[in-house]
């Protein structure tokens, strides 16, 4: 009974703590993503509300707030409801294994990393269920291109994530990050931390990967037809998403929670933040890619790249052991 | 295979290229101006409404009302008035305007100035709510360059049939 009332309290307060980090996070994301494009153009960027306009972001949310929520004509109802919900629930499930810190971190899984891939995979199909119900054809084609590319690069992200899995032999995210004590994986494996940024980006539809929701092209992409908090909820999804992928390739590549003087919880906010940045770095830097190269360049350059990196790395630790 | 290697460095660079350039923008000092707060400078050369040069000599304007630009003004905009200054032969202006919303900008009566008197403002900022506001007054607006300057205000000569009341004249609000 004792028990069942501490994991009860555990697991209650890690909800609520996931979920404002959730909320936090977004909103200085959003915040950062536009003070980050103004610098490249030479602009300053939300200057009005609050410091530096720190606040415009709660501003914004409070006007999404208070937008009215369109159901357009001949949807299908249920899905176009529960997508959004699909889109958001994987998102928190993956917070359950990420280690902020030795201490602070709410279920140590033995397959966390498992966990994290499986669970944000489910994202695409959110996308293409928003796609499918909206009865749109410029939502149908961003869901459609959607599920192209995160199959096309789901592939190289396993396959680079493998070869840090069979070096540290573990799926659990603390081991993971316990043996780079000494030496980081970034610079044993600068390959395979290229590949995985690269495939990270595409998997959060991010430029130069953004062709789900290319504005230009297709209006917004799957998310056309969702206005008001249906639309914050993608928003605040594909912000979370960054961060997970963030996290996680500071897990398996940055040491995690490890570093000198200041606590892990900061070393760890401090790499994420960083890797999300370069993230932002490069949505203001390259062009959006077209289709066909987009899924040429996943299957003629990333997925072998990540095959003989994987292919070396079972070869020496074979040697070395 | 020479060819798949050479395309993917050769790619890869390019991409690094690009990073390179961005961060160098995204490290230079910003260049907007946050319009309502602060104000850019305006050219020397930047050509706004007239306005009329104060003369070093007086410290005050040189207009002798002869109206030359008046008449010369392809568009009618510019209304001036002079009276002659009590005990000399001269004119000098009293009221100066222009309607600004008609004006072409061809600076003609700059040019057909005989007394350079005019010349061009540096004012940009000329947005207002209704066609009086376009109605600018050249003469308030060099009692209020005047004052800035610290020189005394400019007084235009009272009319010889008001001679007898010179006070009324020289209270500064001449007809506006």
């Amino acid at each position: 009974m004792q028990f069942l009332l501490a994991e009860g309290a555990r697991l209650g307060l890690s909800l609520i703590g996931v979920i404002s980090l959730v909320a936090v996070n977004a909103l200085f994301l959003i915040w950062m993503e536009r003070k980050v494009s103004a610098h490249i153009q030479l602009r300053p960027g939300p200057m009005e509300v609050g410091f530096h306009g720190a606040l415009q972001t709660i501003a914004d949310a409070l006007k999404l707030i208070g937008k009215e929520l369109i159901t357009p004509e001949d949807v299908d109802k249920l899905i176009y409801l529960l997508a959004p919900i699909v889109m958001f629930l994987p998102v928190l499930v993956s917070f359950l294994v990420i280690p902020f810190s030795p201490t602070l971190l709410i279920r140590d899984l033995n397959v966390g990393v498992l966990l994290i891939f499986a669970f944000s995979t489910l994202t695409v199909l959110a996308i293409l269920m928003a796609g499918w119900a909206s009865n749109n054809k410029y939502a149908l084609l961003g869901a459609i291109r959607s599920v192209a590319q995160n199959v096309a690069y789901e592939i190289p992200l396993l396959l680079t994530a493998m070869s840090i899995i069979i070096m540290a032999g573990s799926f659990q995210p603390s081991v993971i990050v316990a043996q780079q004590g000494l030496v980081w994986n970034i610079f044993v494996q600068p390959l395979a931390f290229i590949l995985f940024i690269i495939c990270g980006t595409a998997e959060t539809n991010r430029a130069p990967f953004d062709i789900p929701e290319a504005e230009s092209e297709l209006v917004a992409g799957f998310h056309t037809e969702y206005s008001g908090m249906r639309f914050a909820i993608f928003f605040l999804a594909e912000y979370t998403n960054m961060f997970i992928v963030s996290a996680v390739a500071t897990i398996f590549f940055l040491g995690g929670w490890q570093g000198p003087f200041l606590p892990p919880v900061v070393w760890f906010l401090l790499k994420v933040y960083a890797l999300i940045f370069l993230m932002m770095w490069f949505r203001w830097t390259f062009p959006r890619l077209r289709f066909d190269q987009l899924i040429t360049f996943a299957w003629k350059i990333l997925i072998p790249l990540s095959l003989v990196n994987l292919i070396v790395t079972a070869f020496v630790l074979k040697l070395v052991r | 295979m020479k060819a798949y290697v050479k395309e993917t460095l050769t790619g890869f660079y390019s991409l690094l290229a690009g990073l390179g350039v961005t961060i160098r923008y995204f490290v230079k000092p910003i260049v907007t101006v946050q319009y309502p707060r602060e104000k850019l400078d305006m050219s020397p050369r930047y050509r706004g409404h007239t306005e009329f040069l104060i003369d070093p000599e007086t410290g005050s304007h040189r207009c002798n009302a002869c109206e030359n630009c008046a008449r010369t003004c392809p568009s009618g905009v510019i209304t001036v008035t002079g009276v002659k200054v009590p005990g000399t032969k001269k004119k000098r202006a009293v009221t100066y305007s222009i309607d600004y919303s008609l004006c072409s900008l061809c600076g003609l009566c700059v040019e057909v100035c005989p007394t350079h008197a005019l010349k061009f403002s540096n004012e940009y900022r000329l947005a207002g709510y209704s066609r009086q506001d376009m109605i600018i007054d050249i003469m308030a607006r060099l009692k209020a360059q005047q004052r800035a300057l610290g020189l005394p205000e400019e007084v235009p000569p009272a009319p010889e049939a008001e001679a007898a009341a010179p006070e009324a004249a020289a209270s500064g609000e001449a007809e506006s």
